[in-house]
């Protein structure tokens, strides 16, 4: 099975970039959570808390304020104005 | 004479200080401008992914935003001028001040009026002694813009765009910045920022069509969250590239300096020895006569 090819990108940085199984966000609507072979989707993100679960089962959790998420053939882009990785989980 | 043989020395001292300083200053731009580099690369991976959403909703979506409508109409133009807040950097401003005097000029012609928004003091001054009217002015982070700052310029643009004009709003926004291409070249450019051109699926993605995306909770919602970071990010590339410009002209014009300066001691130590030997000359040429003249009596 195909994985998720996972950006999540502040402003100033790339803040993480890898593989995942899932990705969950806060989306103007409700969270949403990601898998293998999600239909394209531009969403707009309010601030909240993004999580990123790797291929080994952790899982990376970053505060985020407002931006947006965009996916594409398993390619998932989380476009933000600043993140903050929490200490203790995978960075 | 002697006093002659002391103002080179007095020269030649004050051009060794003066070299100090050049040299000093050129080394503190030469480090500061790998970071200023790095900023500039670093906001890339942002930059692009923006774009590439911005293009995508635009082509898929029918854009109809404030931001991307054009107003052939309008008659106040903001130009945002991004100079330098310190000089000792050859022409850097200079150039960014005559590219944005020609927009200016050129937008006169078209009947239009430029409402000035400069970034950096030498630019702010220049036409403050020109007696011109800026609407506002930022200072004091040329060499490193912050984010903060960025934000404050971008919000104060598109405010400035969004009101109507006959409220003291603008109908177009020009930046006039220093593309930084590589340590020798920087080049002033003239950018028109709004109203934006979309840019229809660039041209160099086609061989990846863009999906058909599902937007949440509505493309309008989503055009509106991006188009104003698009336009921040674009702001902030042109902070960050004139910036890393900056350092880079400042760096040359203080190596261009220090050579001068050497060259400068190296004429009046010249100068200092023949005024020196002339001296001692003189002074034998008198002692000689003075004994001649004693064995003649």
């Amino acid at each position: 099975m195909a994985n998720l090819e996972v950006e999540l990108v502040a402003s100033d940085r790339v803040v993480w970039s890898g593989e995942a199984t899932m990705v969950s966000a806060p989306a103007a609507e409700g969270d949403v959570g990601i898998l293998v072979g999600h239909a394209p989707l531009l969403s707009v993100l309010r601030p909240g808390t993004v999580r990123v679960r790797g291929m080994d089962g952790s899982v990376l959790t970053a505060h985020i304020d407002a931006g947006f998420l965009s996916v594409d053939a398993n390619q998932v882009t989380v476009v933000v104005d600043s993140a903050e990785v929490l200490e203790g989980s995978r960075g | 004479m002697g006093g002659q043989q002391r103002v080179y020395r007095q020269r030649i001292r004050s051009t060794q200080s003066l070299k100090k300083i050049f040299r000093a200053m050129e080394l503190i731009a030469a480090s500061r401008i790998g970071k200023a580099r790095e900023r500039v690369s670093s906001a890339g991976p942002y930059a692009r992914a923006v774009t590439r959403a911005v293009s995508a909703v635009a082509t898929h979506a029918g854009v109809d935003h404030p931001l991307t409508t054009e107003r052939p109409d309008a008659k106040r133009v903001a130009v945002l001028v991004i100079g330098a807040d310190r000089g000792m950097a050859g022409a850097y401003t200079a150039s960014v001040l005559r590219e944005s005097e020609r927009l200016v000029g050129r937008l006169a012609e078209d009947g239009k009026e430029a409402v000035l928004y400069v970034v950096g003091r030498r630019a702010a001054s220049y036409f403050t002694f020109r007696d011109r009217e800026m609407a506002k002015t930022w200072t004091g982070e040329s060499d490193a813009p912050s984010r903060e700052l960025t934000a404050e310029i971008a919000g104060t643009l598109l405010e400035a765009f969004l009101t109507p004009e006959a409220n003291g709003g603008v109908g177009e926004l020009h930046i006039v910045y220093t593309q930084f291409v590589n340590m020798v070249t920087q080049t002033p450019q003239i950018l028109r920022m709004l109203p934006l051109e979309v840019v229809e699926a660039a041209a160099d993605e086609t061989h990846e069509a863009l999906p058909l995306y599902d937007y949440e909770p509505s493309p309008e919602v989503v055009l509106d969250a991006l188009l104003p970071r698009y336009v921040q990010s674009r702001i902030r590339s042109c902070l960050l590239q004139a910036a890393a410009s900056e350092l880079a002209a400042r760096q040359r014009a203080m190596h261009t300096a220090t050579d001068n300066a050497e060259d400068l001691i190296r004429t009046y130590t010249r100068l200092a020895n023949q005024a020196r030997q002339s001296e001692i000359t003189q002074e034998i040429s008198e002692i000689v006569s003075g004994a001649d003249a004693l064995a003649a009596s």
